[in-house]
């Protein structure tokens, strides 16, 4: 392309200069005008005073309810509406309960073949007297071992919400250890002296006759944690990790769900391959019985006597 | 080949092996254990596919020594199998995109419990796949649940513990109307295994004694796990729980969590209640309105945000509504539609998600468009990858998005009294998509020359890599969608 006009004539005209500006090459301002970079804005401290005033009365003002027309009428519609919905739903219900087969009927679709067999073969199956537990550990192992793992996770993420550093529970140790409770209640002390062990034994006979009467892994643990329980608020944490700390805490708890989990999954195998379990079911009533339902009580004991106990000291000092 | 009649089970104990091992071995074990298993775990599910796509058939699998109705029992055939390796892909790539982002943001000794919380998520999303049980689907529903939550709440600020609490209420109002509903269905038919009250429930209903119960049952067990994974009136959770949380939680939550409830309603319709009664109780029509709600509701909600993780999770609540919406039109196709959409949902949300983490950290960490400008020249791979799932989210053909789109106007035709809803709300869906997708992919391709220029982020290739395979997988359910589709629609036929 060529110009018609000269270069030094095009640089004179307004095309040239515009071109020039669009381009970035020179702002027309610059030099011509007096221009300033803008300052950086600091808030002065009355300023920050002042618009806090206006904040707080701001919402002050928009959570008025005596004056807020709009925030009054939401409130009696809200909670107008949940009172009708629950009742509704309430109402809805009782009214499908109503329709259900009625307590009792011994025509209930609930007693069929599966709750027959239960009762009848229960005890030739299991090697359990106790059905209940036969029920859960062998018939529905699956279930059971899901519904440990839930105990598992609920103590994983206590953790998560509540554990603190080491070095800030030493840091702390006193006032989290004995924070609003009496120090060395003598009276405390001398019942959980005579009591603990009486809990312990308790609770271990339930976790061993779990096959045998009523009971099981999960009542007896809950008893022996609750007797540890007892142990850390009369004695303290200092006396109570001379033999239960983290350490044998995790442990323990591992052990427990491994060998739990290694006896469910060998019987899973053998099952579903049609092999035999070698386990044997034993003599019915005898407290070495009942095939996998003891060992598994032993292990759901332990783990949730150290779940109750995790949760307790958690709950107190953030750690264990 | 017997042998891997055993996987489902060994894939299911395997990974709660791992959660309990986790729990003695610190973060950086924890981490290589986890990642290891997912990865066999996936392996194993692959195996199982191919077997159950040879075979072509199904399988019932004793959990124990007792058959059928007195003891446990899982389920599998390809549809189960296909969605367990799907399952594992995503978290293995979720876990690979957010890995430096868990190491930044989660307390160091407590980054074992993450990974415990990762793999019991695993192994109850593998149970919600395989069971044929329904109270074994309720057990691993509680699972699921309270490792989402530990999943939420470990990052430790005060916006994702609130996040997590309000989670929680809301997910246990939905495992309480799910519990209740199981109860009367067991009350009912005096069953837990899902073929056996499927017998019981034809015959009620052929007898015509309890009609009232079985609609409320129907009502409970859908509105739970509607509650549970977030369909539009119960969403309000779901922003601050996917926005705070760290970007895998995030990414796992959205794409695995959510899909694994909505995949055991699939197998409750199917399995247990019965498509067709399903079909003619009403509730196919509320949960046809409510996702039509979604859809729109949701990206109004997402085009209003100004912070790209509470728009990503907004964009959630309206593809849930795409799936609900599927199931509302009451026609096969709409369900195999469905189930297309849960896998291209969960692989374009977690490539968002996992993309937009990239996006944010080199822009100060502020997550808010203004920051963002210009981000993707910043960080480029990012970039392609943010703008590959936008486009698939807005339904452009080559990727996975437009495929569920057209399978949905598909099996919406074969509806005549539903058509014309389901097509003008899609079609307003897909352009209020457009507008914030596309809002976003230009802000972050607009150049600025000084602000940000000098944030430098380290080279991350295990990130840049992850983004890549996320996008293959994307184009492959973009491209492949033939064999996906019967893929879908053999298995569904063995649910019958």
């Amino acid at each position: 392309m060529s110009r018609i006009r000269k270069q030094s004539e095009y640089e004179k005209t307004f095309a040239f200069r515009f071109f020039r500006w669009l381009g970035g090459e020179k702002d027309a301002f610059v030099g011509n005008m007096e221009m300033q970079p803008q300052k950086e804005y600091v808030e002065e401290e009355a300023t920050i005073e002042e618009r806090m005033k206006d904040r707080k009365q701001v919402i002050a003002e928009a959570y008025d309810d005596s004056h807020n027309m709009e925030l009054r009428f939401f409130n009696v519609l809200y909670k107008i509406f949940s009172i009708v919905f629950c009742v509704a739903l309430v109402f809805v219900l009782i009214l499908t309960v109503s329709h259900l087969p009625a307590v009792g009927d011994p025509d209930r679709p609930t007693s069929n073949i599966v709750s027959e067999t239960y009762i009848t073969d229960g005890l030739k199956d299991t090697g359990a007297v106790n059905i209940v537990t036969g029920m859960i550990l062998s018939y529905r192992a699956f279930d059971t071992f899901g519904e440990t793992n839930v105990l598992f996770i609920a103590t994983c993420c206590v953790m998560i919400l509540l554990m603190i550093d080491e070095d800030e529970i030493k840091k702390n140790k006193e006032s989290n250890d004995r924070g609003f409770e009496p120090k060395n209640d003598v009276i405390l002390q001398v019942v959980a002296r005579f009591l603990v062990p009486v809990i312990f034994l308790f609770g271990i006979y339930i976790i061993l006759n779990g096959h045998i009467s009523p009971g099981g892994g999960f009542s007896g643990g809950a008893m022996i944690g609750a007797g540890l329980i007892l142990y850390v608020a009369a004695f303290g944490f200092e006396k109570t990790e001379k033999f239960f700390n983290e350490h044998v805490y995790k442990v323990v708890k591992v052990t427990a769900l491994l060998c739990y989990g290694c006896i469910v999954t060998y019987y899973f195998l053998t099952g579903a391959n049609g092999l035999e379990c070698l386990i044997p079911l034993g003599e019915a009533g005898k407290i070495l019985s009942g095939g996998i339902t003891l060992p598994i009580n032993i292990f759901v004991g332990s783990e949730v006597a150290c779940t109750m106990y995790a949760f307790y000291a958690l709950f107190r000092r953030g750690g264990l | 080949m017997d042998i891997i009649r055993n996987f489902p089970c060994l894939s299911i104990l395997l990974s709660m092996f791992t959660a309990i091992i986790c729990s003695a071995l610190k973060g950086k074990g924890a981490r290589r254990l986890s990642t290891l298993v997912v990865g066999i775990v996936g392996i194993l599910s692959a195996a199982t596919l191919f077997f159950t796509m040879t075979t072509g058939e199904h399988y019932v699998y004793v959990m124990g020594h007792f058959p059928a109705p007195f003891g446990n029992e899982i389920r599998f055939g390809c549809l189960e199998a296909g969605m367990a390796l799907f399952f594992c892909v995503i978290m293995l790539l979720s876990l690979f995109g957010g890995r430096h982002k868990i190491q930044m943001e989660i307390d160091l000794h407590k980054e074992n419990l993450y990974y415990i919380m990762v793999d019991l998520l695993l192994s109850s999303l593998l149970a919600l796949v395989y069971t044929n049980d329904i109270f074994t689907a309720y057990v691993f529903v509680e699972i699921n649940t309270i490792a989402a939550c530990g999943l939420i709440m470990i990052t430790e600020h005060g916006r994702t513990i609130e996040a997590a609490t309000r989670y929680m209420i809301m997910s246990l109002l939905g495992s309480g109307l799910f519990l209740i509903g199981i109860c009367l269905l067991y009350d009912m038919t005096g069953h837990l295994l899902m073929s056996n009250i499927h017998e019981s429930i034809q015959a009620i209903v052929a007898d015509g004694t309890y009609t009232i119960p079985v609609l409320v049952t129907i009502a409970l067990i859908v509105v739970g796990i509607a509650i549970k994974s977030a369909l539009f009136p119960f969403h309000a959770w779901l922003p601050d729980a996917y926005g705070y949380s760290t970007v895998s939680s995030a990414a796992m939550l959205s794409s695995l969590v959510s899909k694994g409830y909505i995949f055991l309603l699939i197998k409750l319709i199917y399995r247990v209640i019965g498509f067709d009664i399903f079909l003619e109780s009403k509730i196919i029509n509320v949960l046809f309105v409510f996702g039509l709600a979604g859809m729109i509701m949701g990206s109004v909600n997402a085009i209003k945000e100004n912070d790209i993780r509470r728009m990503i999770s907004y964009s959630s609540v309206a593809q849930i509504g795409y799936i609900y919406m599927g199931f509302g039109l009451g026609t096969s196709a709409g369900v195999v539609a469905s189930v297309f959409h849960i896998l291209s949902h969960a692989a374009t949300k977690s490539l968002l998600f996992v993309a937009g983490v990239g996006l944010t950290d080199v822009s100060g960490g502020h997550k808010n468009f203004e920051k963002l400008t210009g981000a993707a020249y910043r960080n480029k791979m990012a970039g392609v990858a943010f703008t590959v799932g936008s486009l698939s989210m807005v339904g452009i053909p080559v990727f996975a998005g437009f495929v569920s789109k057209l399978l949905f106007a598909q099996a919406a035709v074969q509806n005549h009294s539903k058509l014309l809803p389901t097509l003008i709300v899609l079609a307003i869906s897909t352009v209020l998509n457009a507008i914030y997708f596309m809002k976003t992919v230009i802000r972050i391709y607009t150049p600025v020359h000084s602000k940000y220029a000098s944030v430098s982020v380290k080279e991350n290739p295990v990130y840049a890599v992850t983004l890549i395979c996320f996008i293959v997988l994307n184009i492959v359910l973009g491209m492949c969608s033939e064999p996906i589709t019967d893929w879908i629609i053999k298995g569904l036929s063995l649910f019958a």
